[in-house]
């Protein structure tokens, strides 16, 4: 915890400003891959998942974590230090879910998707994954991608194409999913749609 | 931290950042959508782009590049003000040159200049919702949205050509964007919509009074709405600007003396600048010229 206080307290504002705007080049340029600004000391919790909850994740926002975070009293403590979000045990509640490299990625409909009149009040999800670029190939389109862009991101699961299809297909309801590892992240927003490339 | 210990960088606190970024982010997701944010006062009065001044205030770093332009101008009261506010709480680097600029804040007007990869744009908004003065009440316009119900944006376009021949709209006219939401892309010219369609640059709408964000990713699709026998077209002007000769420009009317004498030049006066720098002339510059 002393280790936390005195190392990211130092440059909360720029930090924060840097980590976001990676996060937001990477939602509205999918396909591409962002560096964030991480703490190699931060300690108890995935550095990128701890760069990106102190970027975007506040008292004001509900937060559900995946069974191995949850079960670590350790991450609930750095995480109510760091940010004061109330946890939430209903994914469908949260506007936050953060998910650690050692869970799989849950079913997108056990989360909040919106609705049609608010959209915007769905469960925006980041999940650590073992890599961003020797995972199965996957074709990307939709807004913020010129033509088409091709992903390599590990960890999703056999069933992700055809459960991102599903989630494509409530637009405008919907997840939107920040993947990251190795201090670097790449944005899903729910306007993407991911075909699987043959090897 | 810069000369003004007293206030965050960018003004804003990083909890209300916070809150803004959130919003940005899902209004990239949801391109046209307008996201309610909890808009802050400003130490400006709503209707001076205190919108567009919490989005660059949320996104803006130290190595950020700013432009500010009112009407395309980067040298009338709403740029200057706002342009002074930044290097204020931030002490960014400031510039007048459409190219050089990462973040570009406007208001009605996007630069002639076309826009790159990597820019952002962000826009200061009145009235951010395109049905309003059809349908007053948020609750059904929200509806409408929601049922993507926009037939009686066709009707008002319908009854411009019933009127006057033609679709009368010249600013403020809706788009479609990526065949979803019907967005009104702030009081810019038409002539400006097809810049809009396919811009590398990310696109951000910020309403301060009104609290909504609204987004258009890079590389989106955006459909100035029309008919078949009416198709969308942009304004022409008969003249080039008087003083740096461009055509295929947005032209301001200037008047000039009290005997009706007029002048059309660029709105953009970046672009104006940087043609006449390379030795375009138009035919008003040419003649004080002579004059002299």
């Amino acid at each position: 915890m002393t280790a936390f206080a005195t190392q990211h307290l130092a440059d909360p504002v720029f930090r924060a400003q840097a980590n976001f705007r990676a996060l937001m080049d990477a939602l509205s340029r999918p396909g591409t891959i962002q560096r964030l600004v991480v703490d190699e000391d931060a300690g108890d919790i995935d550095v990128d998942l701890a760069a990106i909850a102190l970027t975007l994740i506040d008292h004001e926002t509900s937060l559900w974590l995946s069974p191995s975070l949850a079960d670590d009293h350790k991450v609930r403590e750095w995480l109510a230090f760091a940010t004061g979000a109330p946890l939430v045990d209903a994914p469908e509640r949260a506007a936050f879910a953060l998910v650690a490299e050692a869970d799989p990625l849950p079913d997108h409909r056990a989360f909040g998707q919106g609705t049609q009149e608010y959209p915007d009040r769905s469960t925006t999800i980041v999940k650590a994954c073992g890599g961003l670029t020797h995972g199965p190939r996957l074709a990307c389109s939709g807004p913020g991608i010129k033509a088409s862009a091709t992903v390599a991101p590990a960890g999703l699961g056999p069933n992700f194409v055809e459960r991102w299809a599903e989630n494509r297909a409530l637009f405008p309801r919907g997840v939107d999913l920040i993947l990251c590892a190795g201090g670097a992240v790449m944005g899903m927003p729910r306007t993407l749609t991911i075909k699987r490339l043959e090897v | 931290m810069t000369g003004e210990p007293f206030y965050n960088f960018a003004y804003l606190d990083e909890q209300t950042k916070r809150m803004i970024r959130r919003a940005i982010l899902k209004a990239i997701a949801i391109p046209g959508y307008q996201v309610p944010f909890a808009s802050r006062e400003m130490p400006m009065p709503y209707g001076w782009g205190t919108g567009g001044v919490q989005v660059t205030a949320a996104i803006i770093g130290r190595d950020d590049v700013l432009k500010v332009i009112d009407q395309g101008a980067d040298d009338t009261t709403n740029a200057v003000s706002i342009r002074a506010f930044f290097q204020k709480v931030t002490n960014v680097a400031v510039t007048t040159d459409t190219g050089a600029a990462t973040i570009i804040q406007t208001r009605h007007r996007i630069p002639e200049h076309p826009l790159i990869d990597g820019q952002i744009i962000v826009y200061q908004v009145p009235i951010p919702e395109p049905l309003r003065f059809l349908e007053p009440r948020e609750t059904e316009t929200r509806t409408m949205h929601a049922l993507e119900e926009y037939g009686l944006m066709h009707v008002k376009l319908y009854e411009d050509i019933a009127r006057h021949g033609e679709i009368a709209t010249t600013y403020a006219y809706p788009v479609k964007v990526e065949g979803r939401y019907v967005m009104d892309p702030s009081p810019t010219p038409k002539f400006d919509n097809p810049k809009m369609h396919m811009s590398p640059a990310l696109q951000l709408f910020g309403a301060g009074r009104e609290r909504r964000i609204y987004a258009i990713p890079p590389y989106s699709d955006v459909v100035s709405l029309d008919f078949d026998d009416h198709p969308f077209t942009v304004q022409r002007f008969d003249k080039p600007c008087a003083l740096c000769g461009g055509d295929d420009v947005y032209l301001d009317e200037v008047i000039m003396d009290d005997r009706g004498t007029r002048m059309f030049v660029c709105s953009d006066t970046a672009h104006c600048d940087g043609r006449r720098s390379e030795g375009h002339v138009g035919k008003q510059a040419a003649v004080e010229e002579a004059r002299r």
